[in-house]
């Protein structure tokens, strides 16, 4: 009998957020267990539990699964939410990297020097606005459909919900130009199990605060 | 009818190279146009070719599909070259992303800062042998089957061929610890659609030079 999955990761969003959105999305609860120290890093590395010896590292039916993109194409495959045939597939990939890209952007904020952050900021509302909501908006605009591919939920519109929502943090006005987009937001956040994951007391990982950078940057010995 | 895939992108290896790898190994036809001037990448852009402006980009069964691994994962599953089932496929995921991350490192270090070079390729060769090819040194060695998943040609191993080619362009000798993987190399090499890409005169490019790092950099803006 596969228990719960078990996600391995210290407790803030970087790369599992996105593992942990898709799980609740999906319906499937999941337990974690956190790196505090370097030396629980260094453990599990010794362990062999990590292929690469690197985090996110997810227990699931069996594997001890590792690179979030792996994972995330797993999870998405297993609970239909991968598209219907090759092609909704193709799709669901292109907008998925394009939304992965702009996450990386985002996360890469918190560890910019604090006179560069301003610059990186505009940076990150430039590409936001200009390259990749409106391809977004677009695209739900052609379709006038209530999701991205194949007029069923699946992992672009869980992943691009998430995006969004991070946008705002930066930027709270940063959808004002998209109003499908806004609606869209308000459409996937009242899915019941994405809605559920919205409110407080969930999974979901609150933004990593300056004070926590320094814990986190000295388990995976950033800044070296 | 489809065509032949049109691939756009500079003459170069860069994030098109797997994609030339898989197409190849996949005994896939196919064209390209090459970028050489800012223009170039204008007009694809202002054409609306790119979906996200950004090469590369392939013309593959009427659709423009942007994003590397959006496009990879669209050939191996076309080719049959992405398992049989669920679990195959993300073990073929894991050994591609591992594969990915090795490569990465290699096709950025002409464009970091000269002075930080030789540290970087350090780095590189240490990942290198540290971390990737330990790992698939001991897949190859726990099965004892010829190929990295399911007893088949996959993804995986064409990518990982790539990869390790790669690295012995860094550091010829960056085998020598590990036989399994030698002698991997020398099986796949000789699969029929990738020893013809092998051979002079095939789409597979070379190593970047100076000269080519310059006009990659004009062309991008960076």
């Amino acid at each position: 009998m596969s228990g719960k999955p078990k996600l391995h990761y210290f407790n803030g969003r970087g790369r599992m957020e996105s593992i942990r959105w898709l799980l609740a999305a999906a319906g499937v609860e999941f337990d974690e267990c956190f790196l505090e120290t370097r030396d629980d890093l260094l453990k599990l590395q010794k362990s062999g539990a990590l292929l690469f010896q690197q985090v996110p590292m997810v227990e699931i039916d069996g594997m001890k699964m590792v690179q979030t993109r792996a994972i995330g194409n797993y999870i998405a495959a297993k609970y239909n939410l991968y598209g219907k045939d090759l092609k909704e597939r193709a799709l669901i990939d292109m907008y998925v990297e394009a939304i992965i890209d702009l996450d990386e952007l985002l996360m890469m904020y918190a560890l910019q020097p604090a006179d560069k952050k301003e610059q990186y900021l505009a940076n990150i509302v430039d590409k936001a606005t200009n390259r990749y909501f409106p391809v977004y908006e677009k695209v739900l605009k052609d379709q006038g459909q209530d999701f991205l591919v194949g007029n069923q939920l699946s992992r672009a519109d869980v992943q691009l919900l998430e995006a969004l929502l991070m946008a705002e943090e930066y930027k709270s006005d940063i959808l004002a130009k998209f109003p499908l987009l806004q609606s869209f937001k308000a459409r996937i956040s009242n899915v019941p199990t994405i809605k559920k994951f919205l409110q407080p007391g969930s999974q979901r990982k609150p933004p990593l605060q300056e004070k926590d950078l320094p814990k986190v940057m000295k388990i995976f010995n950033l800044g070296h | 009818m489809a065509g032949k895939p049109k691939l756009h992108y500079t003459n170069g290896r860069g994030k098109m190279e797997s994609i030339r790898w898989l197409l190849a190994a996949a005994g896939v036809e196919f064209e390209e146009e090459f970028i050489e001037t800012k223009e170039d990448l204008e007009k694809l852009r202002n054409d609306g070719s790119l979906l996200f402006q950004q090469v590369p980009m392939v013309e593959i069964d009427g659709m423009k599909m942007v994003q590397t691994r959006a496009i990879l994962s669209y050939i191996a599953a076309k080719h049959n070259l992405y398992g049989k089932d669920l679990k195959e496929r993300a073990w073929i995921d894991m050994y591609v992303e591992g594969t990915t991350d090795l490569m990465g490192m290699i096709m950025y270090l002409p464009f970091q800062p000269a002075e930080a070079k030789e540290k970087n390729l350090a780095l590189i060769i240490e990942r290198a042998t540290a971390r990737y090819f330990p790992a698939y040194e001991k897949v190859l060695k726990d099965h004892g089957h010829d190929y990295l998943v399911g007893n088949k040609l996959s993804w995986a191993d064409i990518h990982l061929l790539e990869a390790i080619l790669m690295a012995e362009e860094c550091k010829p000798d960056i085998l020598s610890a590990f036989p399994l993987l030698q002698a991997f190399k020398g099986r796949i090499s000789n699969i029929p659609t990738i020893k013809k890409f092998l051979q002079p005169g095939s789409q597979r490019k070379p190593p970047a030079d100076e000269k080519f790092i310059a006009h990659v950099k004009k062309i991008f803006n960076m």
